[in-house]
């Protein structure tokens, strides 16, 4: 393997590799060997406690039930936070200064606060000001914290998804008589939206993370805060960690994996510009094409 | 207006903020070694250090930093005793806190600084074996120099979304502002002034520092 830091490997350093490979394997070793002892010890390795989900029950009741809610409030906060980040996106490339400074504003502000704070503020928000039933109430509080959060950071998403485009494109658009509307709405908008899908669904992982705060904080029925009435049941609380992280991992890969696919295909295909937008391109865009804001780990990251 | 800051003394306003702070600079020193020790395990030329890198790297960034955090009190501690060298609850939360957060951030360091590793064409390498330096001398002058400076935006962002992670701490009782925020906000009736209070302590810390990094990583960009 040749790479900025190493040559092509000659005897020494193939020998040398070798032994490294030995040393740090040995090494990876006594730490699983220690995990699992320690696991053994503290009597985290019984079948009992792992036998629960292998029944039916642990998944109808708990599990289950716990996946729905974070996709949905995952899927809520996405489709309502898309099109307000389109909106927000685009006035903050608006000609006119009072739409764009106030729109730039908002989503600076929001990306600067915590998910957190948005939704414990909503959450009592709603309790104070508005009818919303006691249990439906999280729901609501985390869905709002999201949608605030991820709309301003798709907004920054759109804006960086447009100003890939050549700039021969809206040329072309303004010589052959298009309004400003119309050169956005059906010249820029197309283009970006495909640009920017990657990105996109790299940001539902960002959400569906987060959806995690809602359990603990706001009593959320999500999959971590089923996993503790699961674990108080069958008293399998490090089993219950395991099986709740190896969902969400799974569940996260499948959404990156079909992020990456994604751009390898929108980057191979004819009819595109060619300006693709994966995860973790946002942010370099931000900082090299938008002047005067900072990335707050949107896509991919954080 | 502001009467009712004056009921909370422990923690005060500026406490629970100092306390924000503090798990954030503990974090990042502790996230950017452990990061940057991933990040040399995920270039180094043995595959099983690479595996181990690219593993650790794509589990823990697709576990949510919420469940890391509450398994470190009721996993780590409570099952595994495991004490962080310290009989009190407080701090025990507090490194807890700490733990967690360094293990998950480490992930997204050691992504930032792979990429600031792979922007380096590998002809400048090339270029720089050619005129005979050693390899000490590669790194030294001619690939971590680049590296370092366009990492500095990437490692921005990574630093800016771990100051807002350290709210996370609350769900493990760790005193900071995010569950100062909530006990505020349910004991007293200016909703809207609280909300205001501690998104602008998160403005003010988040701010300047993006401004300044980014300003920092713009100034020493290299240019190709």
């Amino acid at each position: 393997m040749t790479s900025v830091l190493y040559d092509a490997p000659g005897p020494r350093a193939k020998r040398r590799n070798v032994l490294f490979s030995v040393v740090f394997f040995v090494l990876l070793a006594l730490l699983l060997w220690w995990i699992w002892q320690t696991m053994d010890e503290k009597n985290q390795l019984e079948w009992a406690l792992w036998k629960p989900f292998t029944t039916s029950e642990a998944w109808t009741t708990y599990l289950l039930p716990g996946l729905a809610d974070t996709l949905k409030a995952a899927a809520l906060s996405m489709v309502i936070a898309l099109p307000l980040g389109a909106v927000l996106g685009i006035a903050r490339m608006s000609d006119h200064r009072w739409v764009r400074i106030p729109s730039g504003a908002v989503v600076e502000f929001f990306r600067a606060i915590p998910v957190l704070l948005l939704m414990l503020f909503a959450n009592e928000f709603y309790v104070r000001s508005t009818g919303i039933p006691s249990d439906e109430r999280p729901l609501y509080a985390v869905v709002t914290g999201l949608v605030l959060y991820n709309a301003s950071v798709l907004a920054e998403i759109v804006r960086a998804g447009i100003l890939s485009l050549p700039k021969g494109q809206s040329e072309a658009a303004m010589a052959i008589g298009l309004r400003k509307s119309q050169t956005m709405s059906s010249i820029l908008l197309p283009q970006a939206v495909t640009a920017m899908l990657p990105a996109i669904v790299s940001q539902l992982v960002v959400i569906v993370k987060d959806t995690a705060l809602g359990g603990v904080m706001l009593g959320f029925t999500e999959l971590l805060n089923t996993r503790s009435t699961l674990a108080a049941n069958y008293a399998n609380v490090i089993p219950s960690f395991i099986v709740v992280a190896v969902i969400f991992i799974i569940l996260n890969f499948i959404l990156t994996s079909f992020a990456s696919w994604l751009e390898r295909r929108l980057r191979r295909s004819k009819r595109s510009t060619g300006a693709v937008l994966g995860a973790d391109k946002v942010d370099d865009v931000n900082a090299a094409e938008v002047g005067g804001t900072y990335g707050t780990g949107a896509g991919g990251s954080i | 207006m502001f009467d009712f800051l004056s009921d909370y003394d422990n923690p005060t306003l500026l406490g629970a903020f100092w306390v924000t702070v503090q798990l954030t600079v503990f974090s990042a020193v502790g996230s950017l070694i452990w990061g940057t020790l991933l990040a040399a395990m995920r270039v180094s030329p043995v595959p099983l250090m690479r595996g181990f890198g690219t593993a650790y790297v794509n589990l823990v960034r697709n576990i949510p930093l919420t469940v890391i955090i509450v398994f470190t009190s009721l996993g780590l501690a409570n099952i595994f005793g495991v004490t962080m060298g310290t009989e009190d609850l407080k701090d025990r939360a507090f490194r807890l806190a700490v733990l967690g957060l360094v293990a998950y951030t480490a992930a997204f360091v050691c992504e930032a600084i792979r990429s600031g590793i792979n922007t380096v064409p590998v002809g400048q390498a090339e270029a720089a074996r050619a005129i005979g330096l050693s390899f000490s001398q590669v790194l030294r002058l001619v690939v971590l120099p680049q590296a370092f400076r366009s990492v500095i935006g990437p490692l921005a962002n990574v630093l800016i979304a771990l100051t807002k992670n350290t709210t996370v701490a609350a769900a493990i009782g760790v005193a900071e502002a995010a569950l100062l925020m909530k006990e505020m906000i349910e004991n007293e009736a200016q909703t809207l002034l609280i909300g205001a209070i501690f998104a602008f302590g998160f403005v003010v810390l988040t701010l300047p520092t993006g401004l300044f990094l980014g300003w920092l990583s713009k100034r020493l960009a290299v240019k190709r």
